[in-house]
C-alpha cells in the first residue's frame, strides 16, 4: 500500500538502497579481484577472489538487509518492551503509527540517560523504534509524541531502509579495509615468492591499497550525505502528524541542552539518531558548550511553525 | 512519409494509454487508501467500546460520588454502539467523548488522586484511546485530501469521474469532540 503522507521519499530512498547495494556489491568485487591478483599474481586465478568476494558481498548485503535492524539494536542494548512495561511511550508511537498510517513498529528501550532516540528496520511492516529511558525521564507527553513523529516519519519514509544499510554495509566496507591493511603489514612479503607476476602484481598491490585507504572515506561522505535534509524533512512530516510543532521543538531544544553522551552509540549507528549522539561528546571535549548549530535551525524553523501556523489540511 | 506518420501515431497511441494506465492505478491505490482510513477509524471506535468497562471497572471505587458522571459515560457508550445513520453516530461519538471529557474535569477535584498510579493509568489509557480516534481521523482526512487533489487535477479530471472515482468527503468533527482531552502529566 503506498502512503499519501511519505509517497515522494519513499522512492527516493528506494532507489538510493538498491544503488547503495550495487555499489557496495561492486567495491566488494572489484577489491576482492585486486586482492586476489595482488597475492596470486595472476589475472585468471584472480577470478577466484572475485567470486569469492562476490558471495561474501551478497551474503552479507542478504544479512544486512534482512537483520541489519537486529545488528543495530543489538549493538545499542535495546530492550523490547510491551503495553504494559511502558503505557505511555507504547500508547504514544502506536498514536503515531495511526496519524502516519503505519503498522505498529516494534518498541525498544535503550537504558542511558542521555535523551535520544531512532528508528531501524528494512520498511514499516518490520520496523523498530527505540527510545532511551533518559528521553522517557527528561520529555514530557507532548514533546515524546513530537520525537515519536519524527521517527515514525523515518519509518514512513523508507529513509530507516537506507539509513541502516549505510550503517552496516559502511561498517563491513571499513572492516574489509582494515583487515586487508594489517593483513598486508604481517604477510607483507609473500606476494614475492612467485617471480611469473612481475609488474603486474606490484601495480594491483598498489590499487588495492589505494582503494583500501579511499573506502572509509567513501563511506564517511555517505554518512555524511544521510544526516541533514532528512531530519528537517522528518521535522516537518512529524509536525504533519502530530499538528503540534511546540511538542518537537521543545523536545529538540530539551535534547540539545543535554549534556550527556549516550554511551551504546558508535561511527555506525551516530546517523541514526534524532540528535547526534557523538558530536556531543567531541564538543564537550572542545569545552563548547554551545547548541549544535543545524539542532538550533531545526528548533527554529518549528517555532516559526507554531506562531506562523502550519499549512494545515483539513481535520 | 505515410510510414512515418503511422509510426508516430503508434507511439502516441502507445504513450497515452501507457499514462492512462498509470494515472488509473494511482487513483485506485489512493482510493483505497481513503477506505483503508476510514477502517482504522471503525477500529479505533471499537476498540474504545471495548476498553471502557474495564477501566471504569478499575476506578469505580474512586468515584464513589459521581455516580453521574461514570453513568453518563455508560449510557453514551451504549448509545454510540447502537446501528445509526452517519450523522447520529458523529454526535454520539461526540456526547461519548463529551463524557469522558466530563471524568477528567471531576478527577481535578480530588487533588489526592493525581499521584495515584492506577488512576495515571487509567487516564492515560483513555485519553491515548480518544487521541488514538482523532489521529485516526486525521489520516482519513489527509487520505481524502490526497485522493481528492488527484481526481480535481489536470488530466485525471478529465476521465476521473467517468471511470468512477468521485470526490471522497471529509470528515468533520461535531461538538466536544473537534477539541482533543488534555491530561497534565506533572
Amino acid at each position: 500500500m503506498e502512503n499519501v503522507t511519505f509517497r515522494d521519499r519513499i522512492s527516493v530512498n528506494r532507489r538510493n538502497s538498491l544503488l547503495l547495494i550495487l555499489v557496495f556489491l561492486t567495491f566488494v568485487t572489484v577489491f576482492g579481484y585486486v586482492i586476489g591478483y595482488a597475492w596470486i599474481g595472476d589475472p585468471v586465478s584472480a577470478l577466484f577472489g572475485l567470486g569469492l568476494a562476490f558471495a561474501a558481498g551478497t551474503i552479507s548485503g542478504l544479512v544486512t538487509y534482512y537483520g541489519g535492524d537486529r545488528m543495530v539494536l543489538a549493538a545499542s542494548r535495546a530492550r523490547e518492551v510491551t503495553h504494559d512495561d511502558a503505557p505511555v511511550l507504547f500508547n504514544v508511537v502506536e498514536e503515531m503509527a495511526i496519524a502516519g498510517g503505519l503498522p505498529m513498529p516494534k518498541v525498544y528501550i535503550i537504558e542511558d540517560s542521555a535523551p535520544n532516540a531512532f528508528a531501524t528496520g528494512r520498511d514499516p511492516e518490520h520496523a523498530s523504534v527505540a527510545v532511551t529511558s533518559g528521553l522517557l525521564e527528561k520529555l514530557d507527553r507532548d514533546e515524546l509524541q513530537g520525537v515519536i513523529a519524527h521517527e515514525m516519519s523515518h519509518v514512513g519514509n523508507l529513509d530507516i531502509r537506507y539509513a541502516m544499510l549505510v550503517g552496516v554495509l559502511v561498517g563491513t566496507t571499513v572492516l574489509i579495509s582494515d583487515f586487508f591493511l594489517r593483513g598486508l603489514w604481517i604477510g607483507g612479503g609473500r606476494g614475492s615468492r612467485r617471480e611469473g607476476g612481475g609488474q603486474a602484481q606490484i601495480i594491483m598491490i598498489v590499487v588495492a591499497i589505494v582503494l583500501a585507504i579511499l573506502a572509509p572515506v567513501f563511506a564517511w561522505l555517505l554518512q555524511l550525505s544521510i544526516s541533514r535534509q532528512r531530519e528537517y524533512l522528518a521535522d516537518a512530516t512529524a509536525v504533519q502528524l502530530t499538528r503540534n510543532p511546540k511538542g518537537l521543538a521543545d523536545a529538540l531544544q530539551k535534547i540539545a541542552g543535554d549534556r550527556e553522551v549516550l554511551e551504546v552509540a558508535n561511527r555506525a549507528t551516530a546517523h541514526l539518531y534524532i540528535a547526534n549522539p557523538i558530536k556531543k561528546f567531541e564538543k564537550r571535549a572542545k569545552g563548547l558548550f554551545s547548541t549544535h548549530p543545524p539542532m538550533q535551525e531545526r528548533i527554529q524553523i518549528l517555532r516559526s511553525m507554531e506562531t506562523g501556523g502550519i499549512p494545515e489540511t483539513v481535520g | 512519409m505515410g510510414t512515418v506518420l503511422v509510426v508516430l501515431l503508434v507511439v502516441v497511441v502507445v504513450v497515452l494509454v501507457i499514462y492512462a494506465v498509470v494515472t488509473y492505478n494511482g487513483l485506485v491505490r489512493r482510493r483505497n487508501g481513503v477506505e483503508e482510513a476510514y477502517g482504522q477509524i471503525d477500529v479505533q471506535l471499537k476498540r474504545r467500546y471495548d476498553l471502557i468497562p474495564n477501566l471504569l471497572e478499575g476506578v469505580k471505587k474512586y468515584f464513589r460520588q459521581e455516580q453521574e458522571v461514570l453513568g453518563e459515560i455508560t449510557r453514551a457508550r451504549s448509545q454510540a454502539m447502537q446501528p445509526q445513520s452517519p450523522g447520529q453516530q458523529a454526535q454520539s461519538e461526540a456526547r461519548l467523548s463529551g463524557a469522558i471529557g466530563n471524568l477528567f474535569a471531576v478527577a481535578e477535584n480530588y487533588p489526592e488522586l493525581r499521584s495515584d498510579r492506577v488512576l495515571l493509568d487509567f487516564q492515560e489509557e483513555l485519553s491515548s484511546t480518544e487521541n488514538k480516534i482523532s489521529f485516526a481521523r486525521q489520516h482519513y482526512n489527509d487520505s481524502v485530501q490526497s485522493y481528492n487533489t488527484q481526481i480535481q487535477s489536470f488530466p485525471a479530471v478529465l476521465f476521473a469521474r467517468a471511470m468512477g472515482f468521485a470526490e471522497k468527503e471529509y470528515f468533520e468533527a461535531v461538538g466536544p469532540e473537534r477539541e482533543s482531552v488534555t491530561v497534565s502529566y506533572d
